[in-house]
Formats: C-alpha cells, sequence, structure tokens
C-alpha cells in the first residue's frame, strides 16, 4: 500500500507538550515540510524563542540554539555571518518578537539579514498565563489588563508585518493564518516560499501566522479559530505586504 | 617580525585577527572605540566579519550566535554596555558557548564617565549576570599584554568552552606602545565537534546549544557540572604550566609591605616599590594577572613573611575582600583607591605606604 502520509524527516517523534488545540504544533509541521521539501534539513539551524515555543528545538531533527527572550534575530543574525551556507530561521511568538525584541526583529530586518523569521502572532502571553501582549485587541482581557485593553493607557496592537515591510531590505513580507484547510495551504506555501528565497540567497523573509491560544483565551480551539476569524483578522488582515522578488507569482 | 607602534585597544583588534577570530559584533562606547574602529577596517582584510548592532544587548547576542555556530568571535565594550551585556553572558556561560569579551573600564555608575576606572571588578570576577557561573578575567597591564592576553583569552575560551573577559580600562586601550605581534593562527569554523552546523555529524546526530533545563535535578546537575568546570579552571591556573601567567611577584620574598594591584595600577606600584626600597622600606609587589580565578595561594604564602598589604585601585576597593579571602586575614589588608576616573600618582600611593610602616 501506499504510503501518503507520514511524519516529516524534520520533525523529531518528541510528543509536542502544547496545550490540546494550540496551533504551535501544525506550525512547527509546515516548517518542517517546507525544509523537507527544499532538502535543506542537514543544513537547517533554528533559533528558539522564550515563550511557549521555548522548547521549539526539541520537535525538530535540525540543529538549534535556545536564545534570551526577544534575540533570536541576534542569534541568527550570529549564526547565519558565521555559516552562510546553512539555512536559519526564528520561530518566535508576539511577546518575544513584538514587545522585548522589537530593536533586534527590526535591525535584522533592516540589515536583511538572509533570514526567515517565523512569527505566531495570538494577541496574548502563552506561557507565562495569559498577560497582555503588544499585539492584544482593544478591549481585550487578559491577566494583565482585567478590564480589557485600554488604547488610552496601552497603546493600540502593534503591526509587525507592516512595520517590517516600511524598511527596504526585507524582500518578503506576509500574514497567513491557519483557520481553515484553504488559509492552512496558503500558511504552507508562504513558509516554502520563504525558505526558498533564503535558499537562493535572496534576504530577509518574515511570515506572520495569526492564531489562537485556546487555553489564555479560555476558548474551546473550535472557537478559538472562530474568535480569531471574526476580531483578529480584521485587525490583523491577511496578505502580503512585500515580494521584492515575485515569489508568490513565480511559485 | 619588527616591533610596531600601537595603541592598547588596536592591539586587541590586531591579536584577535592572528589568533584566527574573524567576528567581531560590538556597539560604539568611549573609550574602547578605537577597537571597533580598527576591526571595522581590519576584518573585510581577512574575510571576516565586522557588525556595528543596533545595541550591546544585540552584539552579545549575535556572539552567542556566532560563538554556537563554531567561531572564534569576540565583541568589546566599556562599563555602561558591558552591564548591558550581562543577560547574554549569563546564556554563553551556560550554554558552554566560548568567546572573548573585552571591557576597557570607565568610570561609574551609571552613566559615569569616560575616564579610566577599575570599578567593574565586582562584575567581572562574580559573574556580573544571573545564575551559578563564573567567567574566565585577564587582567592585562601593557600594550604588550592586551595583545598576548587576546591571543590566550581565544585559547582558555575555546580549552574551557566559557567565555573569557579581558578586563582593561581607559588608559590601556588609549596609550600607544611598542609591540611584539606573533605568528597569525590557523583557526577552522569546523573544528568543534559541538558546534551548530558541524560538518561531520552523523546523519542521526544533531547539536543543540541551550541554557534550559526545566527538570530542577537536569538544572541541578548542569550547575555542579559547571562548577566542576571551575574547579579545573582553578586548578589550571594554580598549578602547572600557566602558574606564571596567572600572577606576577616583584621583590616580594623579604618584603615587609605587599602593595597589591592589577592592570595600569600594577605599573605605578612598581616605581613605589623601586622608591620604596630606594628609602629602606622593604616593599614588595604582587600583581594578579587572572582576576578569576584568583591566585589565593600567593597571599597564603606572603601570609607568613610580610607584615601586611596594601591594595591600591582605582575604585573604592573592591578587591580588598579577595586578598582579605586569600591571606585568610592573617596580616592586616589596607586600601588605597582614587575613583571617578583618576588614576593615582606614585607620590601619592607612596605617602600611604609612609603612613602604614611609619605610623608615628
Amino acid at each position: 500500500m501506499k504510503k501518503v502520509f507520514s511524519r516529516p524527516a524534520s520533525l523529531s517523534k518528541t510528543p509536542f507538550h502544547y496545550c490540546p488545540g494550540c496551533d504551535h504544533g501544525v506550525i512547527h509541521r509546515l516548517v518542517a515540510e517546507a525544509i523537507d521539501e527544499l532538502e535543506v534539513g542537514d543544513r537547517t539551524i533554528g533559533v528558539a524563542p522564550v515563550g511557549c515555543s521555548v522548547f521549539a528545538y526539541d520537535y525538530f531533527n535540525f540543529d538549534f540554539n535556545q536564545a534570551a527572550h526577544g534575540r533570536a534575530p541576534a542569534v541568527a543574525t550570529g549564526i547565519k555571518r558565521t555559516r552562510p551556507d546553512s539555512i536559519v530561521f526564528t520561530y518566535q511568538g508576539d511577546g518575544d518578537l513584538a514587545a522585548i525584541g522589537t530593536a533586534e526583529i527590526i535591525h535584522a530586518a533592516n540589515r536583511g539579514e538572509n533570514i526567515t523569521v517565523i512569527f505566531v502572532n495570538n494577541a496574548i502571553y502563552g506561557m507565562t498565563g495569559g498577560q497582555m501582549a503588544p499585539t492584544s485587541l482593544i478591549g481585550m482581557k487578559t491577566q494583565t489588563s482585567p478590564y480589557g485593553r485600554d488604547a488610552a493607557t496601552a497603546g493600540h496592537p502593534i503591526h509587525m508585518s507592516e512595520i517590517i515591510a516600511t524598511l527596504e531590505s526585507p524582500v518578503y513580507v506576509t500574514r497567513v493564518t491557519i483557520n481553515n484547510v484553504a488559509n492552512l495551504l496558503k500558511t504552507k506555501k508562504a513558509i516554502l516560499n520563504a525558505f526558498k528565497l533564503q535558499k537562493e540567497k535572496k534576504g530577509f523573509s518574515f511570515i506572520e501566522v495569526v492564531s489562537i491560544c485556546p487555553t489564555n483565551w479560555g476558548k474551546k480551539p473550535a472557537d478559538a479559530h472562530k474568535w480569531l476569524t471574526e476580531n483578529m483578522l480584521p485587525v490583523f488582515p491577511l496578505g502580503t505586504f512585500k515580494d521584492t522578488h515575485g515569489v508568490e507569482k513565480s511559485a | 617580525m619588527a616591533k610596531v607602534l600601537m595603541k592598547g585597544n588596536e592591539a586587541i583588534g590586531e591579536a584577535a585577527i592572528l589568533a584566527g577570530c574573524r567576528y567581531y559584533f560590538g556597539y560604539p562606547i568611549t573609550p574602547q572605540s578605537e577597537l571597533p574602529a580598527y576591526l571595522a577596517r581590519r576584518l573585510p582584510e581577512v574575510d571576516g566579519v565586522f557588525l556595528q548592532a543596533e545595541s550591546e544587548v544585540a552584539a552579545i547576542n549575535m556572539v552567542y550566535g556566532a560563538g554556537s555556530a563554531g567561531a572564534r568571535v569576540m565583541t568589546s565594550s566599556s562599563s555602561p554596555g558591558i552591564s548591558l551585556k550581562q543577560e547574554g553572558i549569563s546564556y554563553i556561560a551556560g550554554a558552554e558557548v566560548p568567546c572573548l569579551i573585552v571591557n576597557v573600564m570607565r568610570g561609574g555608575p551609571g552613566l559615569g564617565n569616560i575616564a579610566p576606572a577599575q570599578s567593574d571588578y565586582w562584575q567581572a570576577t562574580r559573574g556580573g549576570g544571573h545564575g551559578d557561573y563564573r567567567t574566565i578575567v585577564l587582567a592585562p597591564n601593557s600594550v604588550q599584554e592586551m595583545a598576548d592576553m587576546t591571543i590566550a583569552g581565544f585559547e582558555f575560551a575555546d580549552r574551557f568552552r566559557n567565555p573569557v573577559l579581558l578586563l582593561s580600562d581607559g588608559v590601556l586601550g588609549q596609550m600607544m606602545e611598542p609591540v611584539n605581534l606573533p605568528a597569525p593562527h590557523d583557526y577552522d569554523v569546523n573544528s568543534k565537534k559541538w558546534a551548530l552546523g558541524y560538518k561531520g555529524n552523523d546523519k542521526n546526530e544533531r547539536n543543540v546549544c541551550s541554557s534550559i533545563f526545566i527538570d530542577q535535578d537536569e538544572l541541578e546537575e548542569h550547575n555542579w557540572h559547571l562548577y566542576q568546570k571551575y574547579q579545573v579552571v582553578t586548578d589550571f591556573f594554580a598549578k602547572g604550566e600557566y602558574k606564571d601567567f596567572a600572577v606576577e611577584e616583584h621583590l616580594c620574598d623579604d618584603a615587609e609591605i605587599i602593595l597589591v594591584g592589577y592592570g595600569i595600577i600594577s605599573r605605578i606600584l612598581k616605581t613605589v616599590v623601586e622608591k620604596c626600597r630606594k628609602r629602606g622600606i622593604k616593599a614588595g609587589l604582587v600583581r594578579p594577572k587572572v582576576l578569576w580565578p584568583f591566585p589565593n595561594a600567593v597571599f597564603e604564602r606572603l601570609a607568613k613573611t610580610a607584615k601586611q598589604f596594601l591594595v591600591v585601585e582605582m575604585s573604592c576597593g573592591q578587591m580588598v575582600e579577595d586578598v582579605k579571602l586569600a591571606s585568610e586575614c592573617k596580616k592586616p589588608v589596607f586600601f588605597f583607591g582614587r575613583t571617578g576616573g583618576t588614576v593615582p600618582s606614585d607620590f601619592e600611593i607612596l605617602n600611604e605606604v609612609d603612613k602604614l610602616v611609619r605610623p608615628d
């Protein structure tokens, strides 16, 4: 019998520690599939963040660095400069990338480091128990915004893809989600595009995946995806903000 | 090779290249700016990477990345910038990644000033960042030693898989002296089997650089492993071939008062010792060249023969407690220092010696 579905070679057999219904496992798988399809597993180096995906290094079958909170793009810079033929990516959440690591992501992007950034935006700090993130929606109730995020005191949700796209160096900036199968396939394509560009030494690519946090949102996984569709996507519209080499058209 | 006249900061840069370092990540700050400026010009000539980072924090994390990928890599800064790097240094120590960090000390705390100081001794020798860890701390006192200790620093870092801190100051960084540079050393970025991207692993092997051990038993095991390593480092500098590297003694055998100082201070103290001898005062000098691990044995021995110690520093007296611990307080340990960016004169120090040996 022909095997039509199996674990990607780049994904390790370690069981995910993520909460039931979490998007991280699926996004990890999409990254592993892209690495497999490009046949670069033997020269890929990942950089894990601080946050829910802090243990990402356990889930992939290639070399990994575990970085300090927000510093993954700086660590990735050091790795890529040392081993320019490696495929280097960071995998970061919204607290890591859009709060404490804002300087590192902006400047790695602005230097046009030939790396790929997978940015998982679920509008909340997951690992520490559900605190307000820079991407939390106005009115969103979290552990540290118990009355709802108030724009007057906490500002507005920060739009990282739009910010990154204003820079000249990045070659591919796109926002995707995995709330349904069609979007999941688009996400897979985007991740593949990003790594393809890196393999061709084209430069910095940034994939924002709008995601859920059923546990800290206090919702069932299906309800969380519904909430994402109805509430997050209007604030974080899907789409490609930059595609210098037209990778989406040529793909 | 003939001697060349160089600034201390530049000598570090050239020595790093000779040691096979091809990666520098840093951020501008006085009084160390000649070093990045030198490497910005020199590294491209040897196919190396010079990168001016967006911050000290980013720079040390780039060092963490490059070091974890097998590079001989360095960063440099001055006191306030070194404070910012402590987060990264803690991660680097935890993940056991070799690298060289240069601190050309200036006056603090806070923004302080840009004049030479030695007030980062505690930060350097006690760890600086969070957690149970140590950095090897080297203290040069000449432009020649800035070069020699840079090269030795990379060797120690690789040997022990540990960050090495070169603790210098604004005087040493800025002054010019003739220096003998050794022959270049070839370094292969693919020589470390544990490094990320190491070519030569079996298909099923992979390398991870990490400082997280979420299981408390595993972290305890890791911390004791680090502790054991630090014991090995301590023995390495206390015994064997590096014994003389770690400490310099001058006229100590019959000395009644031992002057103690490191870095630029030790050169002033040498003059003071000579002036004392001319005046019939039996003075000697101990200069720790490695500040961690501290050369305890010398003080233990001299506490038996000398009558007193005088520690001289460009701080409010941070090394004093190490001298007291090493000599087990068997003889009185006095202190004289200038802080805030002033270098004490030999005259001032001589006055202090006079007060101690001729109290009336």
